[in-house]
């Protein structure tokens, strides 16, 4: 029944604990939190947000003490021991045959995301006491987020695809509620049913894909590890056995890897990431650092075996998921580019990061990719929650980067560091956490054989540190403009209508000072907690400083393993991290003096390139469309598809009907014609007329019965049934 | 069996119903009729099924409660919408409809 029993009882016995045994009330938590804010939220003293900041924080407790034991566990084992995961199934419930179970699958992978979703959960939901103040929807924006991440940690535990799928899904159906949170505007309603169906789109790969996985996988896994075919252990074996049919295990890789490219903002269904930014940004923050676009990664790590025979990962040439990643790196890195929005420059920069952890997955380099997964939520839920304390407390709600920011640094100390802090650790400055994951994903990628590819994602490491460059410039550097100088404070209300709640948070704090002013502790606490992370997480796998130093791949790799391909590091060298450090440095640079001249000094020769340049200005205008792919989608194949439909359905009414029809109706002319004259005249009307006269009588006769009154009614109605009953007895007698 | 005295039973309750939606003035205790009578053909049908032996008039009876549970709710509604507008429940005083 077991592959592993006979090596395992030779071996030390693994520890475990009641963290790991009981991993699955991690996101039970919140789905009762979410039960119960919904039924008794607005009657609590907090509307409800208390039950979700403490459910959130009971998950991160049960969760870092599964990870607590994680790593006891890990230690118990010796070096060459596979590291069993914690796995528990339940039947959940049974369909002709099919068994559908629930269950926890707690392996390094699985432990380290919870921990992250809950702990960027908790501060989210902190830092939404104070920006959602006075919210029209505070209770239920609450329980939306607690469900969402309920959604996330139920998938990341799952132990088989059928709870996987579910909360894959409960996480699309809260994005779509959180995004339209504040659905009164029309583009927010929009911006939520574009994520909406685009990641659908994507969705209906994940059905395809776990129903060919299943159908295929079941009878093997039955035979031998004695779990279903949705098992994702029992997947992963199947995969790596040599038993599956290439055709089938390619096509099913591709169809699960089209619903991470919906998911995950891969080109090119990346169009809804950045118009998801409509919705309130804490779930921005939360959306695009750990949950929701992490999913699709997630899925790619977690069923890495079907992926790896089935697309050939470490085979020559490239694989569909490098070059998906690669394309999705450069261009969103360019997009960034021409956004004068805060929140998109970081959705594209989101969108751009998601693409070097696909790019790592693709090309082997497993366990940095999913150390990017973990540095990549401390700093970018850092960036987005710096970019909300902006708009709350400096901009007034203003995400505009060229109009309603600049010079913020002195009026905004704590913000201006974090978001420092987190800006470096994303371009991948040496010691910041960025550097140790994106540089250790590009080594590999190298490393194992992939030049071109490597030397994609150092133009896109170079491209991270331009764009973030110009934007840390805008906001933070040379002169106030607009709200920042304390224009326009009255007037922009109007603007903002659809941020009521914050103005009426503006009105609640009018006595103080009203120009720009550092945000409250309930913003900079979770802001500063998180620049501390961003600035030591990666010392977790620190790979420049040795063996002794890489922990996470101690605790989170899996070694030894029949369901986890062997991978193989590259061994650090500072002459390749140097390299693409002085990358990262001159992007920073160039950048810098490209800012300065352009925004602050105003040299005549940059002002205006895109105008008086003609290619120059078409590229900028290439990039302010965002490739045209928007218009591809919603102008070109949504209308290509409905049409011709639309057409042909007109020109049938025209010609076919129509022509019908008015045959029809010329004849009948002629028709009608003698018989007005004749039988409508004399015969048709002498009777209606007499009808007419006779009704008329009859009406009159029988008016008092329609008294109005309903009881009157209802004893004609009895007494009609009663003697139709008699009668009905009667007859039958 | 007796399933005379069930009939019976039936055939009161039916009739202390129809008195009811006839007699009443009270848009609440006519509701409350009605629902007498539902539960008088209930009565019937699960006579007739404990002597056919079938399931179907338990189904049946089943499906009725659900629909007059249903019906009760919307019946109460209209009573209260009726009563914010006109302050008055009494069906006599409901007579726009005459003719």
């Amino acid at each position: 029944m077991n592959l592993f029993a006979s090596e395992s009882e030779v071996l030390a016995p693994l520890a475990s604990g009641w963290f790991l045994e009981h991993a699955w009330l991690i996101p039970v938590v919140p789905a009762i939190a979410f039960a119960l804010i919904i039924l008794i939220g607005k009657r609590l003293p907090m509307k409800g947000s208390e039950l979700g900041v403490l459910s959130m924080l009971s998950s991160l407790v049960l969760a870092a003490g599964a990870g607590y034991q994680w790593i006891q566990r890990t230690n118990s084992a010796s070096e060459e021991q596979f590291v069993e995961p914690v796995i528990k199934s339940w039947s959940w419930w049974q369909s002709g045959g099919f068994n559908f179970g629930i269950g926890q699958h707690i392996d390094g992978l699985s432990v380290l995301v919870l921990i992250v979703v809950a702990f960027i959960s908790t501060l989210v939901q902190i830092y939404s006491l104070e920006y959602l103040r006075g919210d029209r929807r505070y209770t239920h924006f609450f329980a939306a987020l607690t469900l969402f991440s309920g959604g996330m940690l139920a998938m990341v535990l799952a132990d088989n695809m059928m709870l996987f799928l579910l909360g894959w899904e409960i996480m699309g159906l809260c994005s779509f509620m959180l995004i339209g949170h504040w659905w009164e505007d029309d583009a927010n309603s929009r911006a939520a049913l574009k994520a909406f169906f685009t990641v659908r789109t994507g969705d209906a790969g994940l059905l395809v894909g776990i129903a060919m996985l299943y159908f295929s996988a079941n009878d093997w896994t039955q035979e031998h590890l004695g779990v279903s075919g949705f098992s994702i252990r029992g997947i992963s074996a199947w995969a790596l056995s040599g038993e599956p049919n290439s055709t089938v295990i390619t096509i099913a890789a591709v169809a699960l890897f089209i619903a991470c490219i919906g998911k995950s903002g891969q080109f090119p269904l990346h169009t809804w990431l950045p118009d998801a930014m409509a919705g309130p940004t804490p779930v921005s923050s939360l959306l695009h650092s750990s949950t929701m676009v992490v999913a699709g990664v997630y899925l790619v790590a977690r069923l890495y075996p079907v992926f790896f025979v089935g697309l050939d990962i470490l085979g020559s040439g490239g694989n569909l998921i490098m070059i998906i990643g690669a394309i999705t790196i450069v261009i969103s890195a360019a997009l960034a580019f021409v956004q004068n929005d805060i929140k998109r420059v970081l959705a594209y920069s989101t969108v751009s990061q998601l693409g070097y952890m696909m790019l790592g997955l693709g090309a082997g380099a497993w366990m940095p990719a999913v150390f990017h997964i973990f540095t990549h939520a401390f700093f970018k839920a850092c960036l987005f929650l710096g970019a909300g304390s902006i708009s709350h407390s400096a901009s007034h709600h203003s995400f505009d980067m060229k109009r309603d920011m600049g010079g913020l640094r002195k009026v905004m100390p704590i913000t201006f560091v974090t978001w420092i802090i987190s800006t470096l650790a994303l371009c991948g400055v040496f010691p910041f956490s960025g550097f140790f994951s994106k540089d250790e994903i590009i080594d590999n990628v190298g490393h194992n054989g992939y030049t071109n590819f490597m030397i994609i994602g150092l133009v896109g490491a170079f491209m991270t540190a331009a764009y973030m460059t110009r934007a840390t410039y805008l906001t933070f550097f040379g002169e106030p403009r607009g709200a920042s100088a304390g224009e326009n404070l009255h007037d922009s209300h109007a603007d903002h209508d659809a941020h009521a709640a914050h103005d009426a948070h503006a009105d609640h704090d009018s006595h103080e000072a009203h120009g720009p002013h550092e945000s409250g502790l309930l913003i900079t606490v979770p802001l500063m907690i998180l620049s501390v992370l961003a600035l030591g997480s990666g010392f977790l796998n620190a790979t420049p400083f040795g063996e002794s130093w890489e922990r996470m791949k101690l605790w989170v790799e899996p070694r030894h393993s029949e369901f986890a391909p062997e991978l193989h590091h590259a061994p650090f060298t500072w002459s390749k991290a140097s390299l693409s450090l002085l990358i990262v440095f001159m992007g920073i640079a160039i950048s810098w003096l490209i800012s300065t001249r352009l925004f602050t000094k105003r040299d005549p020769r940059l002002v205006g390139l895109t105008q008086r340049v003609k290619i120059l200005g078409l590229g900028h205008k290439f990039l302010v469309n965002k490739y045209y792919l928007d218009v591809l989608y919603e102008k070109v194949i949504v209308r290509s598809i409905a049409y011709p439909i639309a057409n042909a359905a007109y020109w049938f009414n025209q010609n076919i009907l129509d022509g019908i029809l008015h045959g029809f109706a010329n004849s009948t002319r002629k028709l009608s014609g003698w018989v007005y004259q004749n039988i409508d005249q004399r015969i048709v009307d002498g009777t209606v007329n007499n009808s007419a006269t006779l009704t008329k009588s009859i009406g009159t006769a029988t008016q008092p019965t329609q008294s109005g009154k309903v009881s009157q009614y209802g004893a004609l109605l009895f007494s009609a049934a009663a003697i139709a009953a008699l009668v009905l007895v009667i007859i039958n007698t | 069996m007796f399933v005379n005295q069930f009939l019976f039973l039936a055939a009161v309750l039916f009739c202390i119903g129809v008195y009811g939606v006839v007699a009443r003035k009270n848009a609440v205790l006519m509701l409350m009729s009605i629902e007498l009578i539902l539960n008088s053909v209930n009565i019937n049908l699960l006579t007739f099924a404990l002597r056919s032996g079938s399931t179907d008039g338990h189904v049946f009876a089943l499906y009725i409660i659900a629909v007059a549970a249903a019906e009760v709710g919307v019946g109460l509604g209209l009573v209260l919408l009726v009563y914010r507008n006109k302050k008055t429940i009494s069906l006599d005083d409901l007579s726009e409809m005459r003719g």
